[in-house]
């Protein structure tokens, strides 16, 4: 059934990490509502979904550059990016 | 604590699946393409991150993203100016009222390629009304198959005409929406025509603004049909923008693991520069 769509294992994992992300914040909106907006350090408006996104977004930033830059291997921009992540939820 | 009723998302369920099946599991396709290699058949072999590299290092996906940027830019430029201009001379009151919205929606009105087709008879050198009639009557050299400069103005020009009517009309319904008690108080403290529109007109028109500005950047940077139907990229390689460029290596070559990080890397820049506009363009009125 889904053979067209040409999955792997690393493809499906990625996609698994998001699914699983959005769904830690949905638990987390129902067990304490609000989104717990706050103003961070970047000086936005953010709720919990907001620095989901802005993790992902950055993330997907990082590897492009280091791909485009230095190429393999990607060790560099995934320590970068669960720092990035971390910045993102404890201070933007 | 107030329980809330929650049974609004249920509403929302039919568009969540509409977006599932139109752009989510494409998406996630396209995602899977760009780390294999495919020579048909449905058959995949793993490739890695390979094109993904290639792409951000390739001369040729820089050119057409700097073309992409410069096009966009120039449209902006002109458009949202323009618009706005248009939308002040416009009347608020009376019979030209409609006559003026249905002039200024007709553009927007016509297919992408009907106007890409419009605009090539338009302005061909030899049989073309614009064309012929800069070349032989006012005896200015326009070839826009030739020349990428001709090209060029020719494109931002159709594309000036095609979507200036859609930041007119944002513009307007934001004009129409202002009470004239502003007006006439702007009258009673002696303002001039400048203060009216920077302290008056401009801030009221903000909102409709952003999303005339959004949606101008995300529809010209993903612009496919009317330059393809103009000149098809040319001369050359001169007004190949990302998204023909796109085309070119996904169904041209058949090349569909680097089409698809390129389309990744596409997607990355619009969602980013579309974020961010949104963002700035949001942030006073959340805080």
């Amino acid at each position: 059934m889904f053979s067209w769509m040409a999955w792997t294992w690393p493809t499906a994992l990625l996609f698994i990490g998001i699914f699983s992300a959005i769904g830690v914040l949905v638990m987390l909106e129902i067990r304490y509502p609000g989104g717990a907006m706050r103003k961070g350090v970047l000086g936005l408006t953010t709720t919990r979904g907001d620095r989901l996104f802005i993790s992902l977004l950055g993330t997907s930033y990082i590897f492009l550059a280091w791909l485009g830059l230095f190429g393999l291997p990607l060790w560099g921009p995934l320590a970068l990016s669960i720092c990035w992540g971390v910045f993102c939820f404890w201070k933007v | 604590m107030k329980t809330e009723n929650q049974k609004a998302w249920f509403f929302v369920l039919p568009v969540l699946l509409l977006v599932a099946f139109n752009a989510l599991i494409p998406m996630m396709t396209v995602v899977n393409y760009s780390v294999q290699e495919t020579f048909g058949d449905n058959v995949f072999f793993w490739q890695g991150l390979d094109w993904f590299e290639q792409i951000l290092r390739s001369d040729r996906f820089h050119a057409a993203l700097g073309r992409q940027f410069l096009f966009t830019f120039l449209i902006l430029v002109i458009e949202v100016p323009l618009g706005i201009a248009i939308a002040l001379s416009m009347p608020r009151k009376g019979i030209w009222v409609p006559v003026c919205l249905v002039l200024m929606a007709l553009p927007m009105l016509i297919p992408w390629n009907v106007v890409g087709a419009m605009w090539n008879i338009f302005t061909l050198p030899d049989i073309g009304l614009l064309g012929y009639f800069l070349n032989h009557v006012m005896g200015i050299d326009y070839d826009m198959t030739q020349d990428p400069l001709a090209a060029w103005i020719t494109i931002v020009t159709m594309d000036v005409w095609h979507w200036t009517s859609l930041v007119v009309l944002l513009s307007y319904a934001g004009l129409v929406s202002i009470p004239d008690a502003y007006y006439q108080a702007a009258k009673i403290d002696g303002a001039s025509n400048w203060a009216v529109f920077r302290f008056i007109q401009l801030p009221k028109m903000k909102t409709v603004l952003t999303i005339a500005i959004l949606l101008r950047f995300m529809d010209s940077f993903n612009i496919y049909t009317e330059p393809f139907v103009m000149t098809g990229g040319g001369p050359g390689n001169s007004t190949t923008l990302l998204s023909i460029d796109l085309v070119k290596i996904a169904l041209g070559q058949f090349d569909l693991g680097p089409a698809a990080a390129m389309s990744l890397i596409y997607f990355a820049i619009t969602l980013l520069v579309s974020w961010l506009f949104y963002t700035l363009m949001t942030k006073d009125d959340l805080n």
